[in-house]
């Protein structure tokens, strides 16, 4: 099992472009240690800023920044980046089209056991309904450092949320082909498509598995990014699998299951099964007792597969 | 030129943009009269004197930047970016019209402003980001941002404050428009704000304090910033919401009433006459209040 957590291969990736880029910044709300940008902070001490506990100071700051040609990465947790200073990412990244990345840390029920306070379950919804900011969730490691390269070169608003933990890999290594808004086929199937993002891609690969064995042959697709969405790759598995299941790390309302839903309604209707949070604070538990408990598993997956194949 | 020139000078613009200001608010029906009219004279000592600004290059590097984050009162900033030439005078006539690009906030789709605001307790962490990144690149740039009083409630104000502080941006100077209304009445009713320098030196700022419509203070208080190094500069513009139109001044009823026919006529003729007397001063006729 991997042992290295995507908030650490954000860090070495930033190190290894701060180096020729001197534009590129972090910033950190008193999270250097849980970002893991103690390295960064090390390496690039004039590229480094220390906002102290502050998030919406910290996305104004970086806003700023971002007029002033800087290349602005905003490491805080996710669940009070999303939240605290969501009228700074709408105001003065989105709005003012300002180059900020902000990297939402130990996102989703990263910190089980830490209460609704710190669980982030309604960032995606918040964040995808505001014009002009991307948003990417990596499955592991490889595609956090994919993503990361990627986003350097983007220009614009972007938020991007990582689990705190190490996940298991989807890929052998980050050589695939990665584009931002563009989903990535992880198995193919012609009986169901899966879609997941994040870190319920590996839960969306083994449900695909187990479901292969009772003979249900199904697609996954990793929408490592949630806006811009691919909906040709949404629409493309309504037709030619006929039904869909979403697995996400999320509330079931707003989020990638949501998302979704508004393009196959429109574009070609076929039965959905929304995998997510319920709307309810969540149960205590470390992520993977979480997510058994609410069905975020292969058990989860293959209950709502027979369902949607009565 | 003679200082005293200047200062006539200024004060025929100040001038000028109020009644430009109070035609435009007019037509368009709508407009945040009061506090345009108290920060006039701030932002035209800042744009006629102050600012090394190029309205042929609005994003020169080197440009001083300018934030407005009492966003609502954008009316006497779009009078002087026309006037300036950052864009043509006749558009003023589109004041918010359908599909203009001057709405009734700051829009940086208009050359010569650069951030959207409207929210308020947002501008000065955005000018610390600027007032930062000069730092950092060795520019010499600075970042001006007016505030006004009643955004003070607003706790972002203050970790930008704090920031600003830690990191001893010296190039950075925090107007505070204080005319001591805001929507609902009194500041010191809705929230009580003072003592304001004491907050702001306890915050580790320069502090100095100002009559913000008096032109030769403001010239000679922008004139000396940064004051001193280490630390950026907040200035205490005691300023009259209203000002320069007698019966709006003072007045909370000011604050986005839209004056009536007659009222812009009183209100011109009130200015048109202080314009005379300031033409006279300049030309060294004695006047008689």
């Amino acid at each position: 099992m991997n042992k290295i957590a995507n908030r650490q291969v954000v860090c070495d990736t930033l190190v290894q472009l701060a180096a020729n880029d001197r534009d590129i910044m972090v910033l950190t709300s008193d999270s250097r240690g849980s970002a893991a940008m103690g390295p960064f902070v090390e390496a690039y001490e004039q590229q480094f800023v220390e906002v102290g506990i502050a998030e919406q100071n910290i996305v104004g700051i970086s806003a700023g920044l971002a007029h002033s040609g800087k290349k602005p990465f905003v490491t805080s947790p996710a669940c009070f980046l999303s939240m605290r200073s969501i009228e700074q990412i709408k105001v003065d990244v989105a709005y003012s089209n300002t180059n900020v990345k902000l990297i939402g840390i130990s996102g989703g029920i990263s910190y089980g056991a830490l209460g609704m306070s710190h669980h982030s379950l309604q960032d995606i919804a918040v964040m995808r309904a505001i014009p002009g900011i991307a948003v990417l969730m990596p499955a592991d490691r490889h595609e956090t450092k994919a993503m990361i390269e990627a986003l350097v070169n983007y220009e614009g608003g972007a938020y991007i949320r990582i689990g705190r933990n190490p996940v298991a890999d989807v890929y052998e290594s980050e050589h695939y082909p990665f584009e931002i808004g563009k989903a990535v086929t992880m198995r193919e199937g012609n009986d169901l498509t899966i879609i997941a993002s994040g870190e319920t891609v590996r839960v969306a690969l083994d449900g695909a598995e187990a479901l292969a064995q009772e003979g249900l042959q199904c697609r996954v697709l990793n929408f490592h990014t949630i806006k811009p969405l691919d909906e040709a790759a949404i629409i493309a598995a309504a037709r030619e699998t006929g039904r869909i299941i979403t697995v996400e790390e999320h509330s079931i309302h707003g989020g990638l299951g949501a998302a979704v839903a508004e393009t196959v309604v429109q574009h070609c209707p076929v039965p959905i099964s929304i995998i997510g949070l319920p709307d309810e604070p969540p149960i205590a538990g470390k992520t993977h007792e979480v997510f058994q408990h609410y069905g975020i598993s292969v058990e989860g997956i293959r209950k709502a597969a027979h369902k949607l194949c009565q | 030129m003679r200082r005293s020139d200047l200062i006539i000078d200024l004060q025929q613009k100040a001038t000028q943009i109020r009644m430009d200001l109070l035609k435009m608010i007019h037509a368009a029906k709508t407009g945040h009269t009061g506090g345009s009219l108290s920060n006039t004279d701030i932002l035209t000592a800042l744009y006629y004197h102050i600012m090394n600004i190029d309205p042929t290059n609005p994003k020169a590097p080197e440009r001083d930047r300018f934030i407005a984050s009492k966003g609502h009162a954008v009316e006497s900033l779009w009078c002087i970016l026309a006037d300036r030439g950052f864009f043509p005078k006749e558009e003023l006539a589109t004041f918010s019209q359908f599909g203009t690009r001057l709405i009734g906030h700051p829009n940086n789709k208009v050359p010569g402003i650069e951030m959207n605001t409207g929210a308020l307790g947002h501008g000065l962490s955005v000018s610390v980001g600027m007032a930062l990144a000069a730092k950092r690149d060795n520019k010499s740039y600075r970042v001006f941002c007016l505030m006004g009083d009643g955004e003070q409630a607003e706790g972002s104000v203050w970790e930008a404050a704090m920031a600003g502080a830690h990191y001893k941006l010296d190039n950075l100077v925090a107007i505070i428009d204080r005319n001591r209304l805001q929507i609902s009445g009194s500041t010191e009713d809705v929230m009580g704000l003072d003592p304001l320098d004491e907050k702001w030196r306890a915050f580790g700022w320069h502090v100095v304090e100002a009559d913000g419509n008096d032109m030769v203070e403001l010239v000679d208080v922008l004139s000396a910033v940064p004051g001193v190094s280490n630390k950026p500069t907040l200035i205490l513009a005691n300023t009259v919401k209203g000002k320069g139109v007698s019966f709006a001044e003072h007045s909370p009823k000011w604050h986005h009433h839209v004056p009536s026919d007659s009222e812009l006529k009183l209100a011109l003729a009130e200015l048109s006459s202080k314009l005379l007397k300031l033409q006279q001063c300049k030309s060294g006729v004695q006047v008689h209040e």
